[in-house]
């Protein structure tokens, strides 16, 4: 793609995005219905699920390019990787922050270990190991390589780890308890926050990946310089 | 015997060699000079496969004289100033180890008799800690021709050694170099370097800034070249 | 098959020699059970509920501890260059690693449990073939990963402080399964209960075994 495409599709996305959030934000504030034991606390549960599900699927997209990159070795694809594993990291934080601020009025707690909280948690500490990885490895061949496996790695836990604590909870029931069902009115709001979040998502992936991508070529132009030595 | 293409190799800004080409023929022995910091060992990393280039090919061909092509992992002995021995373990123990993992087979009485002739005879059952550092780089050298490699990689060879330990890996070098065997050895002290190799590369930036065979010009008239392109301003 | 053997006994006989790693596994081990002794004073009446976690944070960090050293010894005198020019599937590195990180995890294991019984005031008898079960599978999840893991944190500029980092997240599936299942079998006795956590920690074992057996070769560099 070239120079001017790339910027003329960011901008054309970046409209979209900001038009998809006012109706997002009218959506869960205005259009859907007032909850009616939590009140207006249950609103933030169209932010603090659909980043939740956001989250994942950027980790899903670091497994995918992880995977490409130990196939093909092309640098391409680790800087995919990163990108989706630093904005993985940005949602998941997004949703242990906005955990808490509704657990205390909800259920007069700070942190339920509820499963779906828990694997936020866990997968957020295994996208930050990721990249602490990468930070403490020098030859970016290596950093690369190793930082594709552990992504690998770090995906195929979820599932378990998912699984470990869902058993987990079986045995050792909490106070409270996940509702699974969502009433109808409220499926508009959900559904147009789920979609706006998925846009902010690839809109950041590919401002990141842009940003890593000029800093190869500010390290090769550099190189070149040799301004390094 | 080695096609050496475009090779770089990156570390984030600093590049440690960049776009070098290098054909290295059967049975040559190549004296690798250049500052610190100049690429050479970074150049034998990748040969030995102990690392990945950043660009560029490195190909290993066919072998003058037989059907397999050389293998990096089975051809190659790579010997560093890291010895690459397992300080608690005895002289003995090291290089079974190490034979055990080359598929070579050796009795106990071929084991001593290498250990011997790299002047170590009588202290084979020590562990390798009593040993003061010449001594482990004495061994080094007999683990590194364990398996009778096709080519050679070394980097400072001579660190740590004596005098005469010195002289014993000059007349291992030289002995591999007349059965044919391909060398190539990263080293600064340039006299050494003249007297074994029988070509003379000096990288500078990670690029050959200098490749002419020995035959070429007199120990005199290299050391110029070396103390312009090899020599550290420090050092001058 | 022998290389995997041959790397193995030589981590055996330099720990026999030195015994570096194995008392300052087991020594921590112990630690651990104190300190929890004083953390969990308050339990007092119901420390028994406790003490599958407590063994297994001992396990686990003493496991880190053997781990890390395993591979940092390897480093010391550029060991482990001479393992990478084998002429062999790097593969088989991982293999006679994680072989030997279970056998020194197991054994200090064996000694940390003994001591637990007398600090927790245990009485074991019958429960044992289901223990031993329970801590082979647990340690062989944990040494799966734990060996890649401890390959690729050695190799960076945090060396072995960035193991526990990287380690602990990933390997969370096996102690929450090996602790439920201690607690089974502990405090309940409920051995059928046992089939789904032995389950969970066996196919952790069996996948990431696969994959870091598969993608070792990438990872080891010196």
């Amino acid at each position: 793609m070239s120079e001017s495409s790339r910027s003329r599709m960011d901008a054309v996305l970046g409209v979209v995005l900001l038009l998809g959030m006012m109706l997002a934000l009218y959506m869960a504030f205005i259009e859907a219905p007032r909850e009616q034991t939590m009140g207006d606390l249950q609103r933030i549960f169209y932010f603090h699920v659909p980043a939740g599900i956001t989250g994942i699927t950027a980790f899903a997209i670091n497994f995918v390019a992880s995977l490409m990159f130990v196939i093909r070795k092309n640098r391409w694809w680790d800087n995919l990787a990163l990108s989706a594993a630093e904005i993985g990291v940005m949602f998941l934080v997004m949703v242990l922050v906005t955990g808490p601020i509704w657990a205390k009025p909800a259920w007069f707690v700070w942190w339920t270990w509820s499963p779906r909280l828990t694997l936020s948690l866990v997968l957020c500490l295994l996208y930050v190991s990721y990249l602490l990885i990468r930070k403490y490895i020098e030859d970016p061949e290596r950093k690369a390589m190793v930082s594709a496996v552990f992504g690998i790695i770090a995906f195929m836990d979820a599932p378990l780890v998912w699984f470990s604590i869902r058993w987990w909870r079986d045995i050792h029931p909490s106070l409270t308890s996940e509702s699974g069902g969502l009433a109808p009115e409220m499926r508009p709001a959900f559904f147009t926050c789920m979609a706006v979040f998925q846009v902010l998502m690839i809109y950041l992936l590919r401002r990141r990946f842009y940003l890593e991508s000029l800093s190869n070529e500010l390290e090769l132009i550099e190189r070149e310089a040799g301004t390094a030595r | 015997m080695i096609q050496i293409r475009g090779l770089s190799k990156y570390f984030g800004r600093f590049s440690a060699l960049r776009n070098l080409d290098l054909a290295v023929r059967q049975g040559e022995f190549i004296a690798l000079f250049g500052r610190n910091g100049a690429g050479k060992s970074t150049l034998l990393r990748l040969l030995a496969g102990l690392s990945r280039p950043s660009s560029g090919t490195i190909q290993y061909s066919r072998l003058a004289g037989s059907p397999k092509r050389l293998n990096p992992r089975s051809d190659i002995g790579y010997l560093s100033h890291l010895t690459s021995l397992y300080l608690d373990l005895t002289a003995m123990e090291n290089l079974r180890f190490y034979a055990q993992l080359m598929d070579i087979q050796l009795d106990e009485e071929d084991l001593v008799q290498r250990i011997g002739r790299v002047g170590l005879a009588g202290r084979e059952r020590e562990p390798v800690r009593n040993y003061s550092r010449g001594m482990q780089q004495r061994l080094a050298i007999a683990r590194a021709f364990l398996h009778d490699p096709e080519m050679l990689l070394l980097d400072e060879p001579f660190t740590g050694l004596d005098q005469s330990g010195s002289d014993l890996l000059k007349r291992v070098l030289a002995d591999a170099h007349a059965r044919g065997k391909t060398c190539i050895m990263a080293i600064h002290d340039a006299q050494v370097g003249y007297e074994l190799a029988d070509r003379l590369v000096i990288l500078e930036r990670g690029a050959a800034a200098f490749d002419t065979p020995k035959s070429s010009l007199s120990l005199a008239e290299f050391r110029e070249q070396y103390m312009k392109n090899a020599t550290d301003l420090t050092d001058a | 098959m022998n290389k995997i053997w041959a790397i193995f006994r030589k981590d055996l006989l330099i720990e026999l020699r030195t015994k570096d790693s194995f008392n300052a596994m087991l020594f921590f081990g112990i630690v651990v059970l104190v300190i929890f002794n004083f953390a969990m004073e308050s339990l007092r009446s119901s420390i028994h509920s406790a003490v599958p976690g407590v063994l297994w944070v001992a396990f686990a960090f003493s496991g880190t501890l053997g781990l890390n050293r395993m591979f940092a010894a390897e480093k010391e005198n550029g060991c482990l260059q001479g393992l990478l020019m084998i002429p062999a599937d790097r593969g088989v590195i991982y293999l006679g690693k994680t072989l030997a990180a279970t056998v020194f995890m197991l054994i200090v294991e064996f000694i940390v449990f003994v001591f637990s019984l007398v600090f927790f005031n245990l009485t074991v008898w019958a429960e044992i073939p289901y223990l031993a079960l329970i801590f082979f599978i647990g340690t062989l999840g944990f040494t799966a990963v734990g060996t890649l893991l401890s390959a690729i944190a050695v190799n960076t500029r945090m060396r072995e402080v960035l193991l526990p980092l990287i380690l602990f997240p990933v390997i969370l599936p096996v102690l929450v399964n090996a602790v439920e299942a201690t607690n089974i079998v502990l405090n309940t006795a409920d051995y059928h209960a046992l089939k789904l956590p032995l389950t969970v920690m066996t196919v952790f074992t069996i996948v990431f075994g696969t994959i870091s057996y598969l993608l070792f070769e990438h990872v080891l560099e010196d």
